[in-house]
């Protein structure tokens, strides 16, 4: 395991065990959120807010401090590999008389779907992206249903910018906050770039996922993968879920599902891979994730390098500026 | 079929996405595309309430090509029996089968029999609310001379066989028809058929998912039956990989079938006796006939065994082993027609025990209606439901139908305790029994329900200690003898009681088969003997799936015998030869004499596949070696049910009781039988385009039935936090519904408010030359709980099938409008409204 990947080593761990974490293959999620709530059953979260959001099945709406676990529900007027939902050849007209079906056809153009207008625009913090369907014909569907949580980063943003040392770095290589310790200024919540680590209204401290960190001291898997009825949410070392995941990739592809594609799962992208990553339907932002996250800390290194490059080479054009006086 | 499988049984849905992994096809016919859908390869919407047409495609598709499973048909099935000459068919009478009285609305069965068969006593004749409901237990209705030689043709040629009645009955199911009926198009029914009949033969099989909801029509058990045949005819039945899985609705409901809370059953599915059965002898003569083969000829073992542990020392020879402390019934019991009789007055008391019909059950109004006119009501639930507190915050409180002050109900409420909280079994939809251990103490007043019927019936025998009345009798002799552990019942000694004692040793049973009718042995439920094999609690048995076969036997007890797969000896072939390689379960081992295999085999072990009994046999022995269904009277499996259903031998496709179109098959409308309750608190939405739309309704998986046990609950509440209505795009824009909006749902019998989802999920379909669409519905909330929301099943009518009683509520005519409903009085003058565009009388 190389130092990048090994992010427990880097934070000073020795002997400590594998790097583990969740690798959640959206293709076998039925979205019945047994990972929301065994999450808050595990972890004392309270609700969320007793809000119906009308983006299709999901009221939870995004990662939070007090939903750590988020499942995200996209219909879209696309096919899913070869599945056949049924719709082609469906009249799209209206019930009755010409008249009625004059009304359904001007109506029809502006009628948007459950995906709701929220989701409608990418920017939008977690939300599922929802495209509106062309009213006129009806031939293809599919919902796409997926687990969000905490990615768990090799180059974990939340962790870089801490103050307090609230959070921190577990020998699983998982990241974790503590509590007590928070003193809820916040800046973690901005360095995040998927937008998981949220302060509560109520007391200001930061909350996320802990990866179930009392339970993995305990050999026991994270309470949501545990609940995880079609094993959509798998747990393990992290090498192993990578090889499964790309052996699931690969036969969805062999399938005809050739949109599968693994996201977070590379150790080179812009926060060093993460620790839960994701098979995936279609493009990232579909679901509310960030096409390309960065960690925001990712360039302090190099920015304070180039600084001194730049302070050296005016130190060296000064200095040349004296020696060639001298000379002249 | 009928079942939204990822939703309501998301755990088990996870062996059908391992078997999808594994290459398997997986299609979802239903109205809506749901979250199985979305996981399924195929998904195929039809109407609601159109099954038997579908499937009567299918079935015709099958027989029309000669694509069914022709050795295991002829061999396994009644296909080749000829059938009484003097029936007629739906094809011949428009509709109706012969023996159809339309005074009665009833059928006098005899034309269905056998040829050469004397029919039995029938129903038929009786009026329908006296006419007894469903009573042949699980083995099918007695079939006398059964044991014989019955008629048969094996070529399948003769005009009177089951197997051209049945060519002939479905051959009006074209696909062109399936289209016009349920709105399916001609290719992709073909898609279905050529799956499921490539899928089935001797090298694959392929299973048949239904839930609750197939029953929840005025023809549901001739839903299922349609889908049996389909099953039958591909030889899916008793082999790996097939099958007919009735998913049910609650951990325990099968247990609660089994050990039943049905008016017309006693444990096992003994019937339960009825007002013609004046002697033991009658009433046992009544379920194993006198010449019949068969597992049922030995009922009197287990309903001798039943009355021993029900009566103990009291239930002797000498008076018919208690027979008579038996209630008889006479008609219709059912829960619908009792909520009537507490309507009218008849019915003064009422327990409920972890149900909330307020807001579980079709037609709210009437439950609420019934339970307030009651002398006293008991609850049991683990909160305050509606059902305890309808009285006083009901809907009929704000339209004035229901004044808390003069409300003459008492209502008694008592906390239970959750399953955490007591030991016991849960009997899931595989017949498997789980033991669980009690977890946690339950909290203040909480008690289990073991714990509340031992002490009621304590009491009641100290209250009614010392009395000569004869009626109080069943009560005081009752042996209400179980081990305790403090105050508490012990749950192992009852589950050890319902496996069943040999009372000469006061050891526990091993086996049904060793239950005896002389008074010997006591048993609860002669199907569970075997829980307790060798004095151990078989329930509890927990060895991991990687430690031993694929049949797990070790994992908790299946009944009967702990076999999972019934009627498994159909998975091998006459001779007792595995139909393939690929698909073998048990097998004939003619080196050890024995049937042999993976499973459990459901046949006598030593009887070899050539056995023929000898002359003048009955009961088990009568069964030849190659007659695989043993709890048959004929020993086959019935694609023709020449008795025992009330609405005819085959299915037949009939409009629901509330449908938009004619029936395009038959002049008949809807099932001829089905049983109306023609009330005037029971109306009905005409035909006339008032109720334009077709509603259905469903579960959601963040909740739980009524929501007693999840809209107290926050994480489950905020899952879905308001009751909805899903609209497609088209009837929005009708309609003008906005998503997200108010629209409130409109029947005869209620309005009910919810948000409106647009959703392509839901999609209208195309019957021959319109349109048709369907809004679908939760049923969830009620007024009490974290989250609220009006009743839905209120919008529901009491219309049921005449052979089980089920209330049809997976499918009724709506109106949607936009925008919130009318309120208190106002509201009851805008449902008279629409009665009386409705054609109604206004009353």
């Amino acid at each position: 395991m190389t130092g990048a990947d090994d992010p427990a080593t880097a934070a000073g761990h020795v002997d400590h065990p594998e790097r583990v974490g969740f690798f959640t293959d959206t293709s076998v999620c039925i979205g019945c959120k047994a990972c929301e709530v065994a999450c808050k059953e595990w972890n004392d979260v309270p609700d969320d807010g007793f809000n119906l959001l009308g983006m299709s099945f999901d009221n939870t709406g995004m990662l939070g401090a007090n939903s750590w676990r988020h499942v995200a529900f996209v219909e879209q007027p696309r096919r899913l590999g070869g599945q056949d939902p049924g719709v082609a050849g469906l009249p799209t007209g209206s019930s009755g008389t010409a008249e009625v079906a004059q009304t359904v056809s001007s109506g029809l153009r502006e009628q948007p779907r459950a995906g709701g207008e929220l989701g409608t625009s990418p920017v939008d913090l977690g939300f599922p992206s929802f495209e509106l369907p062309g009213a006129e014909g009806r031939d293809e569907f599919r919902w796409l249903m997926a687990s969000d949580v905490c990615k768990h980063c090799t180059h974990a943003g939340c962790l870089d910018v801490c103050p307090t040392g609230a959070l921190f770095r577990t020998e699983f290589g998982s990241v974790v906050v503590q509590s007590d310790i928070c003193n809820g200024c916040g800046y973690c919540v901005s360095a995040c770039p998927y937008g998981v680590i949220d302060r509560r209204e109520d007391d200001g401290r930061a909350w996320k996922c802990t990866l179930c960190y009392d339970r993995l001291g305990d050999g026991l898997e994270p309470a949501c993968a545990k609940a995880c009825p079609t094993d959509s949410i798998q747990f393990g070392p992290l090498d192993e879920l990578r090889e499964r995941a790309r052996e699931r990739v690969a036969q969805l592809h062999s399938a005809g599902v050739d949109e599968a594609r693994l996201y977070g799962a590379d150790p080179d992208d812009g926060v060093g891979g993460d620790g839960a990553f994701f098979l995936l339907l279609d493009e990232p932002e579909v679901y509310g994730l960030p096409p390309d996250p960065v960690v925001p800390t990712r360039d302090a290194g190099s920015m304070w390098r180039h600084a001194a490059v730049a302070a050296g080479a005016f130190l060296v054009a000064a200095a040349s500026a004296f020696v060639g006086r001298g000379r002249g | 079929m009928g079942s939204n499988m990822a939703e309501a049984h998301p755990v088990g849905f996870q062996w059908v996405l391992e078997a999808k992994s594994r290459g398997a096809e997986v299609i979802h016919v239903d109205p809506r595309f749901t979250r199985t859908s979305a996981l399924a390869d195929l998904h195929v919407p039809l109407r609601a309430g159109t099954d038997i047409a579908f499937l009567g495609g299918v079935i015709n598709h099958i027989l029309a090509n000669d694509l069914d499973f022709r050795e295991y048909v002829v061999a396994y099935t009644n296909a080749s029996f000829l059938v009484d000459e003097r029936f007629a068919d739906t094809d011949d009478l428009d509709g109706l089968f012969s023996g159809f009285d339309p005074r009665t609305r009833t059928y006098d069965t005899a034309s269905w029999h056998y040829e050469s068969h004397a029919p039995e006593q029938q129903d038929g004749g009786r009026g329908k609310e006296q006419s007894a409901a469903y009573q042949h237990g699980s083995g099918g209705p007695v079939l006398e001379t059964g044991a014989g030689e019955i008629a048969h043709d094996p070529t399948l040629e003769h005009p009177r066989c089951v197997f051209q009645i049945l060519k002939r009955h479905f051959a009006r199911y074209t696909p062109e028809a399936v289209a016009e009926i349920c709105g399916v198009p001609v290719e992709r029914f073909r898609r279905v058929c050529d799956a499921w009949t490539s899928n089935s033969g001797r090298e694959r099989t392929a299973a048949l998912v239904y839930s609750v909801g197939w029953t929840q029509h005025t023809t549901g058990p001739q839903n299922i039956r349609a889908g049996a045949i389909i099953q039958l005819l591909l030889g899916n039945i008793g082999r790996p990989g097939g099958g007919v899985y009735a998913l049910r609705g609650h951990a325990n409901i099968q247990g609660s079938t089994d050990i039943p809370t049905l008016f017309n059953l006693l444990p096992g599915y003994l019937p339960m006796p009825d007002t013609s059965h004046e002697t033991l002898e009658s009433y046992l003569e009544s379920i194993r006939g006198t010449c019949q083969k068969g597992f049922w000829y030995n009922a009197d073992t287990y309903f001798v065994s039943l009355m021993k542990e029900y009566w103990g020392e009291k239930a002797t020879p000498d008076n018919d082993f208690c027979f008579d402390h038996l209630p008889r019934i006479n008609g219709d019991h059912g829960t619908y027609r009792t909520a009537m009789d507490m309507v009218d007055g008849t019915v003064s008391g009422y327990f409920l025990i972890g149900q909330n019909p307020a807001v579980g059950s079709a037609h709210g109004r009437l439950q609420r209606r019934g339970m307030a006119n009651l002398d006293w009501l008991v609850v049991r639930d683990l909160v305050m439901i509606e059902s305890a507190t309808f009285w006083k915050d009901g809907p009929e409180v704000e339209t004035g139908e229901i004044t808390p002050e003069t409300c003459r109900t008492e209502v008694f409420f008592f906390p239970s305790a959750s399953h955490v909280e007591k030991s016991g079994t849960f009997t899931q939809t595989q017949r498997m029994l789980q033991w669980r251990d009690k977890a946690v103490e339950p909290r203040g007043d909480q008690r289990s329900d073991l714990w509340f019927f031992y002490h009621l019936g304590r009491l009641l025998k100290e209250r009614l200690a010392g009395s000569a009345d004869e009626r109080d009798r069943p009560v005081l002799d009752l042996a209400w003898d179980y081990e305790m552990e403090g105050d508490e019942p012990s749950a192992a000694d009852v589950l050890r009681r319902i496996n069943g004692i040999d009372l000469t040793t006061g050891e526990p049973v091993n086996a049904y088969t060793e239950l005896k009718a002389d008074g010997s042995t006591a048993c609860g439920c002669w199907i569970y003997s075997g829980v307790f094999a060798d004095g151990v609690n078989q329930a509890a048995r927990r060895k991991p799936h990687h430690e031993q076969d694929a049949y797990e036997p070790e994992w908790g007890w299946t009944w009967p015998a702990n076999r999972r797969v019934l009627y498994n000896r159909a998975s091998a072939d006459p001779a007792g030869r595995p139909w393939s390689e690929r698909k073998k379960l048990v097998w004939w081992d003619a080196g050890t004499g024995e049937w042999t295999g993976h499973d459990v085999p459901d046949f006598e072990k030593t009887k070899p596949p050539d056995y023929r009994p000898p002359e003048g046999a009955v009961g088990p022995e009568a069964l030849h070696g190659d007659d695989p269904f043993i709890m048959q009277a004929d020993g086959k499996a019935w694609l023709f049910a020449s008795s025992g259903l009330a609405d005819g031998p085959l299915p037949t496709h009939y409009e629901p009781h509330e449908s938009p179109v004619r029936n395009p098959l038959y002049g008949q409308q809807s099932n001829p039988v089905r049983k109306v309750y023609d009330r005037p608190d029971n109306p009905a939405n005409a035909p006339d385009g008032v109720f334009p739309y077709v509603f259905t309704a469903a579960r959601l998986t963040e909740h739980h039935t009524a929501g007693g046990m999840s809209r107290q609950l926050p994480y489950l509440a905020e899952l879905q936090p308001e009751l909805f209505v899903e609209v497609s795009p088209e009837l929005a824009a009708e309609r003008g519904l906005e998503h997200l909006g108010w629209a409130h749902v409109v029947t005869s019998r209620a309005a009910v408010d919810a948000r409106v989802f647009v959703t392509d999920r839901l999609a209208p379909l195309r019957l021959a030359g319109r349109v048709v669409h369907q809004v679908w519905m939760p049923y969830h909330w009620g007024n009490t709980g974290l989250v609220t929301g009006d009743v839905v099943n209120d919008l529901i009518g009491v219309f049921a099938d005449p052979n089980v009683f089920i209330q049809e509520s997976k499918v009724l005519t709506c109106d949607v409008r936009a925008g919130r409903r009318p309120r208190g009085a106002a509201l009851t003058e805008y449902l008279a409204d629409y009665r009386d565009r409705s054609g109604h009388d206004r009353r």
